[in-house]
């Protein structure tokens, strides 16, 4: 602490409150763009200058030097206090567009490499007997096929085991259950394929690979969030519902599908869709329980099952003679899949904002 | 929860009033209930246990029946480093990333925009981890290659730039970036619920003794989320540890123990060792990659447990 200024009364209380010391100035509104702008066009032409001129150096020293201006110039004019709320402010700001970056060049280079692989054949036509070249076709199906049964497995377990949480359960199961279904969430992907594997392995012997073996994986992956997800749209269904629907004789299974579960559906249906979206593009389980394969398989219960995400993984992996035009549908299929996530993500935000209901 | 109760007990006098029928209606429902709770156990009780008969055989074997004739535990340790070294370093990257992505979302920006940037956030976290690991390999590692040659020259000194500086960026700088990059929203999700969550009055109390933002979010937000944000991190330490495909695509592997992050040669990672070896497997070596799995799990399980505990410890106080 330094000691109080000589001609503290000379001060304003204001300024003394809001730590401006001697030098009771403010910086206009537009201080800490202005900072930045000019940090970032000085570093543009430093980098131009010495020859070597990339985005991301200049974005990333024009943050540093846009923080240490703004720092020099407050404590010029406002005190050491604003000046050091001003920079770390302005640091917490750029640390956010560092780590929104990846994000942006991400869908940057998706869409761009990922159109590059897109074509009519793409989604019509298997790769069977085509050496280097075909489409996804069967890894779109595949995809559909084994998430479609994930989901259909996943969702009545979960939501009749959060309605076991949110209105049945008490004492050590339900306990049990709250403490487990996070270990659940836990659960590394790669070990959910191996836990179906060996599941399968046991009933069928060693080597088995079928599209409901995914699945099963998927269920494991699936199931916590779907749980997590509707235990939390049914808590906050009003306690005061049911008991009006008590209040009429109305059974409490009744109570729970006609009354709990349509107030709560359109927070529901989002979960189960967002859900969806996680486990849509999982690689890993399925890399090592539906196996690889270039025809189109519909059926989950014989035989191996391609898609989208593992064949991704494998025309970067095992790239044919044309080697870009491997790498340029593993782009279209990584495209296919984002686009299938964030329509997933969209919808099932639209449902909630159309469909929920208003709780009072 | 008392509330509850009560409610439960009107509907079960009620249901009690009225007749066989309804009861038998809803008997039928509270135990479909109920099964569904223990499925739930049940499917990870056989998580565990399968892992268990099907990793014993290689558990139990001696090392010359093991692929590369090495016992178990000399397979799995260097295995075990490599996912611990490249979990931990995506943590210390994303952490700090996420207190501030977390405070510029809850303290900083405008509330207006707040919402959709923490939207934008999450949307981090839909991506599928193959696409990121095709972005780590295509993109950010052709543009790190620089870097980790500047590191090398400047820094080498330290253990972990001791080079020589890969040339294709396939090391273990640009795996535990993308990895960090991962695990950012989930760190970034805790730690804005509980910043978001600190006393308007603690804050407003600041503010009125004419502190400055950053003033009032160092005394009042930090401490008060301080475990909570502790257990994120764990909690994204748990994700980093389990992820596959991203290390599996980007790593160049070469099995020895190094902290070297930049060169060519990198232990693997549990999971991306399965992911890569398994296709190409049979007989015991299945058994021992689930086997390793099967370590992985209880890695996972205890990181994850540890994050619970500090997330408990913190609701009771």
């Amino acid at each position: 602490m330094t000691p109080p200024p000589a001609d503290a009364a000379t001060l304003s209380t204001r300024s003394v409150l809001a730590g401006e010391g001697k030098r009771g100035g403010t910086l206009p509104s537009w201080a800490p763009w202005g900072a930045l702008v000019g940090a970032l066009i000085f570093c543009a032409a430093v980098e131009a200058a010495l020859g070597w001129f990339t985005i991301a150096l200049m974005l990333v020293f024009g943050a540093l030097v846009g923080i240490v201006a703004i720092y020099a110039w407050s404590r010029a004019v406002e005190g050491s206090r604003r000046a050091k709320d001003r920079a770390i402010t302005m640091a917490i700001a750029s640390a956010f567009g560092i780590a929104m970056a990846p994000l942006i060049s991400l869908l940057y280079e998706v869409i761009k490499r990922g159109a590059a692989g897109l074509s009519w054949e793409f989604f019509t036509s298997d790769a069977r007997g085509v050496v280097g070249g075909g489409g996804a076709a069967h890894a779109l199906v595949g995809t559909l096929v084994i998430t479609g049964c994930a989901v259909v497995i996943s969702v009545p377990i979960g939501i009749m085991a959060a309605i076991y949480m949110n209105e049945y359960g008490r004492g050590p199961l339900r306990r049990a259950l709250t403490f487990f279904v996070d270990v659940m969430t836990g659960i590394p992907s790669i070990v959910a394929g191996l836990f179906a594997y060996a599941l399968f392995e046991l009933f069928f012997g060693p080597g088995i690979q079928m599209g409901i073996m995914g699945s099963v994986a998927l269920t494991v992956l699936m199931i916590p969030i779907v749980i997590r997800s509707a235990e939390e749209v049914l808590k906050i269904v009003p306690n005061h519902l049911r008991e009006a629907s008590y209040a009429l004789g109305t059974p409490k299974w009744k109570t729970i599908t006609k009354v709990v579960l349509p107030t709560a559906f359109a927070g529901l249906v989002t979960g189960v869709m967002l859900a969806t979206a996680r486990i849509i593009g999982e690689t890993a389980p399925l890399l090592v329980t539906t196996g690889v394969v270039d025809s189109l398989n519909a059926n989950p219960l014989s035989g191996r099952m391609q898609n989208l995400a593992v064949y991704a993984y494998n025309e970067y992996r095992s790239p044919g003679v044309m080697k870009q035009a491997s790498y340029d549908r593993a782009w279209a299929a990584a495209l296919t899949l984002i686009a299938i996530v964030m329509i997933l993500n969209v919808i099932a935000r639209l449902v909630y904002r159309r469909y929920k209901t208003e709780i009072r | 929860m008392a509330h509850f109760d009560t409610t439960t007990n009107a509907g079960q006098i009620l249901a009690a009033a009225s007749g066989g029928r309804r009861r038998r209606g809803d008997r039928i429902f509270s135990n479909t209930a109920v099964i569904a709770a223990v499925t739930i156990l049940a499917l990870l009780a056989g998580v565990a246990v399968f892992l268990l008969t099907e990793g014993l055989p290689a558990l139990t074997a001696s090392a010359s029946e093991l692929p590369n004739h090495e016992s178990f535990l000399s397979y799995v340790a260097p295995l075990a480093f490599g996912t611990a070294l490249a979990g931990v370093l995506a943590m210390i990257i994303a952490v700090p990333l996420a207190i501030a992505v977390a405070l510029f979302i809850t303290h900083i920006a405008p509330p207006r925009i707040a919402m959709t940037l923490g939207y934008l956030v999450d949307l981090l976290a839909a991506i599928p981890s193959i696409v990121y690991g095709l972005w780590g390999i295509f993109v950010l590692g052709p543009a790190a290659v620089p870097v980790m040659k500047w590191l090398e020259e400047k820094l080498g000194f330290i253990p972990f730039f001791k080079g020589p500086a890969s040339i294709t960026g396939r090391t273990m700088l640009v795996v535990g970036l993308v990895l960090a990059v991962m695990i950012l929203p989930i760190v970034s999700a805790v730690a804005r619920e509980v910043f978001s969550q600190t006393p308007r009055k603690l804050q407003e109390g600041a503010q009125a003794l004419g502190a400055t933002r950053w003033e009032t979010i160092r005394t009042t937000v930090l401490p008060f989320g301080r475990s909570s944000v502790i257990s994120g991190a764990m909690l994204g330490l748990g994700r980093a540890l389990g992820e596959t495909m991203a290390v599996a695509i980007i790593l160049s592997v070469s099995g020895g123990v190094t902290f070297n992050l930049i060169s060519q040669a990198n232990p693997s990672t549990i999971a991306a060792n399965i992911a890569l070896n398994f296709p190409e497997s049979s007989g015991l070596a299945i058994n021992a990659l689930i086997a390793t799995g099967l370590v992985l799990f209880a890695i996972t399980l205890a990181t994850n447990f540890v994050a619970r505990l500090i997330i408990a410890r913190s609701e009771i106080k």
